[in-house]
């Protein structure tokens, strides 16, 4: 288990046990947690699980694969943080982890 | 007025295996879908991917599962009515009024919903004015390119709509490309094509930037653009184009009077109807308990729906359970000549 915070857009702050493996999408679906649409179920293809990543864990997560900045381009609002949640695989190391929720996925 | 039996909502897979189904049982069906394709996800979202879990199928893509859908109920001459979303549904008496976003209207018995994760709607700007100008000055696709000539237009993307259209309309026009990295997705032969282009003075391409701000009178005259480190640049333009690929929205459905949750609508699992007698909803729309978003599941509910539509469409018939592989009457509806 590892713990994740998901700051929600109504400044609210959800901080949740998510197991091993899982990615954080499937970590805010599961403790329903709004803001995270995950349209395509994690198939990398609709951008609506992108979130914001604390800066000093960027550098921590998991690269991108080829195709994740490919679907950035379609997010709402996407910045330098970004990242599509789907593609983070929770570990050990991403134990407290923090990410903002954008205020709409489209 | 189309008159028929069912109306389907969606051509993604479900809704064409339900269009089969209603064929076999000797129901008539028309199909409408917000897309200019029929396929629905498998189309638009991963056409080249393979797809492993269709029953006797070892693998196919999502294109080739598409064309073999199409061409099972080709016996049954779906009619198809492409980029039109249904809007309204009412009641009138025992049966079904529909209107399409293009004035299409349907008198039918039965609905049945396939509309996946809701039609597929293109991605708009981020930024509020923006709607303002929609549909005039600022637009997310290409009707009628000769509006542009001899104007200045500021096109937003990364993608193969945004650098071909950008290519393009460099002919005739004055063309700014915006994009918010240096990487494209789109084909690298146009990526050249753009940054030659750029070279040459033909075209102005802004890389790192973003649509900050539009403004205008009645139509869009400049628009900020923001770079990644903050500084923010004014450009003249006439029109303001974005492509940032389509999603999916719930939209008219929501107003419909069905019990929903969580961007699904809930039904029973013995004919897959809604709360609303006359109206069904399948594959990765409905939800119950157990509910997988798998094809396969699509299909079986359709099945079932289809069925369900056969007391609405023929009240003084009774409906036989009968295989396609000996009943004559499913036979001559394949069109099978022995
Ligand atoms: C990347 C990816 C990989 C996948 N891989 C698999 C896999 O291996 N196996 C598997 O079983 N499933 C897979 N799926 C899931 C599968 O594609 C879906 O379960 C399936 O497409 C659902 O079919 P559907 O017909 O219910 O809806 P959709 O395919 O979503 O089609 C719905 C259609 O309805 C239209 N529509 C909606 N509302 C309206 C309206 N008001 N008016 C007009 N048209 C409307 C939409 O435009 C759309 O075309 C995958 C999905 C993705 C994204
Ligand atoms: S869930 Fe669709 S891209 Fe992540």
């Amino acid at each position: 288990m590892a713990k994740i915070t998901y700051h929600t857009h109504d400044n609210k702050t959800h901080t949740v046990d998510v197991q091993k493996g899982l990615t954080v999408m499937e970590g805010a679906i599961q403790n329903d947690i709004p803001g995270i649409d995950a349209d395509c179920g994690g198939g990398m293809a609709c951008a609506t699980c992108h979130v914001y990543v604390k800066e000093e864990w960027l550098d921590k997560l998991p690269a991108k694969e080829d195709g994740e900045e490919d679907m950035l381009d379609m997010a709402f609002e996407p910045k330098s943080n970004s990242r599509l949640s789907c593609q983070i695989t929770v570990s050990d190391e991403l134990d407290g982890l923090e990410v903002n929720i954008p205020s709409k996925q489209g | 007025m189309n008159k028929t039996d069912v109306l389907i909502i969606g051509a993604g897979p479900t809704g064409l295996f339900c269009a089969h189904q209603l064929g076999i049982i000797g129901l008539s069906c028309e199909i409408v879908d917000n897309l200019d394709k029929a396929g629905g996800q498998c189309i638009e979202l991963y056409p080249d991917k393979p797809i492993y879990d269709i029953p006797a199928v070892p693998e196919c893509t999502g294109e080739e599962l598409t064309n073999n859908l199409l061409k099972q109920i080709k016996p049954f001459n779906v009619k198809f009515h492409l980029n039109e979303r249904v809007e309204q549904l009412k009641k009138n008496e025992s049966r079904w009024h529909i209107k399409t976003s293009g004035g299409v209207e349907f008198d039918v018995a039965a609905i049945v919903i396939a509309g996946g994760v809701g039609s597929f709607e293109p991605r708009k700007f981020p930024v509020k004015e923006c709607e303002k100008f929609e549909g005039s000055s600022l637009l997310y696709s290409i009707k009628d390119k000769s509006i542009f000539k001899d104007k200045t237009i500021s096109i937003f993307g990364g993608g193969d709509s945004a650098l071909d259209w950008a290519i393009e309309l460099s002919n005739t026009s004055k063309v700014n490309l915006i994009h918010r990295r240096d990487g494209f997705s789109g084909a690298e032969a146009s990526v050249q094509k753009v940054k030659e282009l750029n070279d040459q003075g033909k075209l102005n391409l802004f890389i790192k930037y973003q649509l900050d701000s539009v403004s205008g009178g009645k139509n869009i005259e400049s628009v900020k653009i923001k770079h990644d480190e903050g500084e923010i640049k004014e450009i003249k333009s006439d029109y303001v184009l974005g492509f940032f690929g389509l999603i999916m929205q719930l939209g008219p459905i929501l107003d419909w009077g069905l019990n929903i949750d969580k961007k699904t609508v809930q039904v029973n699992t013995e004919n897959f109807e809604t709360n609303v007698n006359g109206i069904f909803a399948i594959g990765d729309i409905c939800s119950y308990p157990g509910k997988l978003k798998l094809i396969l599941s699509g299909f079986h509910e359709g099945a079932l729906a289809a069925r369900g539509c056969f007391k609405y469409a023929k009240p003084d018939e009774k409906l036989r359970f009968e295989f396609t592989t000996t009943s004559k009457a499913a036979q001559e509806r394949l069109g099978i000549k022995k």
